[in-house]
């Protein structure tokens, strides 16, 4: 009886997978193998291999790794000073609730904070400096993808930090350990699950960034995101589109590898 | 479990309100007929005044719609969800819809007022005799610049864009056709040269301005430059004069080596319900009091001759905006490219964008 109702509530699931995971990577792989007159070849994967796509996936992975690394190191310190402070839901909220605010919405709000007579300019001034043009820079696109992307990182940390037993620290100052050492050997591998989930839902969305790319880097940052884009709304060249996201699947296949969650070595002490 | 089923009956209960209350705001807008005409249009390229007198003088209902791309309004159309009687799609775009077969030919009986054109932009090779399509706007591709900023440059030629006193000034529109068209067009080439070793020749040349790019981005070039935060911008020249009349210290040039002229063109597409009506429309559009009137609001180039005649004069003598037929020489109408040769145009683009660093 018990295994009969768990089948059958596992079928709106496998339907789900089928019909929203399993079809559109089919599809995606069969579009990458035509070319721009609907014929089999495998000329995309070719062209893929050429140094103008070589270059670009070079530089995609140089910004999301940046960009997680900045994150990553904004983030951590904040979640574990929030997992301190009294009221600490309250505190995680406010971080949060940027993150309801439309993507568009805030990066045009940047465009205006970092433009030639924005605030940001007029403070700078205050101190004597020559106002300068901060858009269309690697910095400010780095920074403005930061920003988004940091409340997606700061809560599984938050959460791996606010399971952290305090029996354990207070243990390890007991045994002589210094508050770095205790940080070191007790707290980061005990929230190491939180930090690698964090990574994974940065590093992989900033991989294939389109919109900012253009907004605040004035296209000066070329990610894999804006190859697609150009490919199928531009070029309308679905097959070279398809091609670059079927190698975008499997840099996250890899990504998801290297910071996947191994069930029994997870948060062991070492 | 009681409380699962409770929120989930809550949410259904909430969504189907949601669809119906959706589907009730919509009915309005989605019938069409007989006594209704829908028209696809790009964002702010009408006066409103004339849909109202349109309405007075013939009953006709309209509903208008907007687009912001040439691809979103054929994918739409191709979709055939909303039975749309007029759109207005670029002139590369016409014949894009004329190979899928989704343009319905004017009767030409029914539009009187088509001599009003400019015979000029008549029997283009987009649309032979203009059996599809009748212009609506028209302009070129050139530079918009701030004099006060870039010294004795005055943009009569291409050259100036590589000009090193520009070391990081200049902003190209995010178009690949555009930007390629206008290497092509710097070496005294075709902008729909189908020559590789032109296009190479181009790129490369391009690539060589790649110092002097900040950046390549879309319609935010025109708050940075009416905020006097950008110096130089490559930008169509309906997007110029929207330029130019925020800020008065602007100005645009269309270099002497050449450049593209474009059109947008009121066509009747497949999906017509009203073809009779779309006609009504199209003929109403080119009277000279209407054309005079749209080009008031919108600013951009008209190319009714009637219209012209009733509007200042100022503004139809100004050579950026209305070139002599001597610069006129100097334009050349997009051409459809093929697939091979525009997905060539874009690789090309792509490298060119990656040389900015």
């Amino acid at each position: 009886m018990q295994t009969k109702t768990s089948k059958s509530a596992l079928f709106p699931y496998v339907l789900w997978i089928a019909f929203f995971v399993i079809a559109p990577i089919a599809l995606v792989v069969y579009y990458s193998l035509l070319d721009i007159h609907g014929h089999f070849t495998l000329d995309n994967y070719k062209a893929f291999f050429t140094s103008v796509y070589l270059k670009m996936t070079l530089s995609s992975f140089w910004y999301a790794f940046l960009i997680t690394f900045f994150t990553l190191l904004v983030s951590y310190p904040t979640a574990y000073f929030l997992t301190k402070t009294k009221y600490k839901q309250l505190w995680l909220l406010l971080i949060i609730i940027p993150s309801w605010i439309n993507l568009l919405l805030k990066t045009y709000a940047f465009i205006g904070i970092f433009g030639l007579y924005g605030p940001l300019n007029a403070f700078i001034e205050v101190f004597g400096f020559d106002p300068k043009q901060m858009l269309f820079t690697d910095l400010s696109f780095v920074f403005v993808s930061v920003y988004i992307f940091i409340p997606f990182m700061i809560l599984p940390i938050f959460n791996s930090l606010d399971r952290l037993n305090p029996a354990l620290i207070y243990a390890a100052r007991d045994l002589g350990a210094s508050a770095f050492t205790t940080f070191r050997r007790v707290i980061l591998p005990l929230t190491m699950d939180g930090v690698k989930s964090g990574i994974q839902v940065v590093f992989i969305p900033a991989l294939s960034l389109f919109m900012i790319t253009r907004l605040i880097a004035g296209n000066r940052v070329i990610t894999l995101g804006t190859a697609i884009e150009q490919q199928f709304l531009v070029t309308q060249n679905w097959g070279m589109g398809s091609t670059i996201a079927v190698f975008l699947i499997l840099f996250m296949v890899i990504v998801m590898l290297i910071t996947g969650q191994k069930k029994d070595k997870g948060g062991r002490v070492r | 479990m009681k409380q699962l089923i409770q929120a989930t009956i809550a949410i259904l209960v909430v969504s189907a309100l949601l669809f119906y209350a959706a589907n009730a705001l919509s009915a309005g807008g989605g019938k069409s007929g007989k006594d209704t005409l829908t028209i696809f249009n790009w964002g702010e390229y009408i006066d409103p005044d004339l849909l109202k007198q349109f309405e007075k003088e013939t009953g006709i209902h309209v509903i208008y719609e907007t687009f912001d791309s040439n691809e979103a309004m054929m994918t739409k159309i191709q979709q055939g969800g909303t039975a749309y009687d007029i759109a207005v799609p670029s002139e590369y775009m016409i014949e894009k819809m004329k190979e899928e077969k989704l343009l319905v030919p004017l009767d030409k009986t029914k539009i009187p007022n088509f001599k009003n054109i400019d015979p000029y932009f008549l029997d283009l090779p987009f649309d032979d005799d203009n059996k599809y399509s009748v212009p609506y706007f028209w302009g070129t591709v050139g530079i918009v610049y701030n004099p006060k900023l870039v010294g004795n440059l005055d943009f009569s030629s291409w050259a100036d864009l590589w000009d090193p006193s520009l070391k990081r000034k200049v902003f190209l529109v995010d178009g690949a056709r555009e930007v390629i068209g206008m290497g092509l067009n710097s070496l005294g080439y075709s902008l729909n040269s189908l020559n590789n070793q032109e296009l190479r020749k181009a790129t490369d040349k391009l690539i060589t301005l790649a110092p002097n790019v900040k950046a390549i981005i879309g319609d935010e070039i025109t708050p940075l430059m009416v905020n006097n935060e950008a110096t130089v911008a490559l930008t169509w020249s309906g997007q110029a004069a929207d330029m130019l009349s925020e800020n008065e210290d602007l100005d645009f040039a269309v270099p002497k080596e050449g450049s593209n002229l474009w059109f947008d063109n009121m066509v009747i597409p497949k999906t017509s319900k009203n073809i009779d009506g779309a006609h009504a429309f199209i003929n109403f559009m080119l009277k000279a009091q209407s054309g005079a009137k749209n080009a008031d609001y919108v600013g951009y180039s008209t190319p009714n001759i009637a219209a012209m005649k009733l509007m200042d004069k100022e503004v139809v003598s100004d050579k950026r905006f209305y070139p002599s037929e001597e610069q006129r020489k100097t334009l050349e109408v997009y051409k459809n490219l093929g697939p091979d040769y525009l997905g060539k145009y874009n690789e090309l683009f792509l490298e060119f964008k990656m040389s900015i660093r």
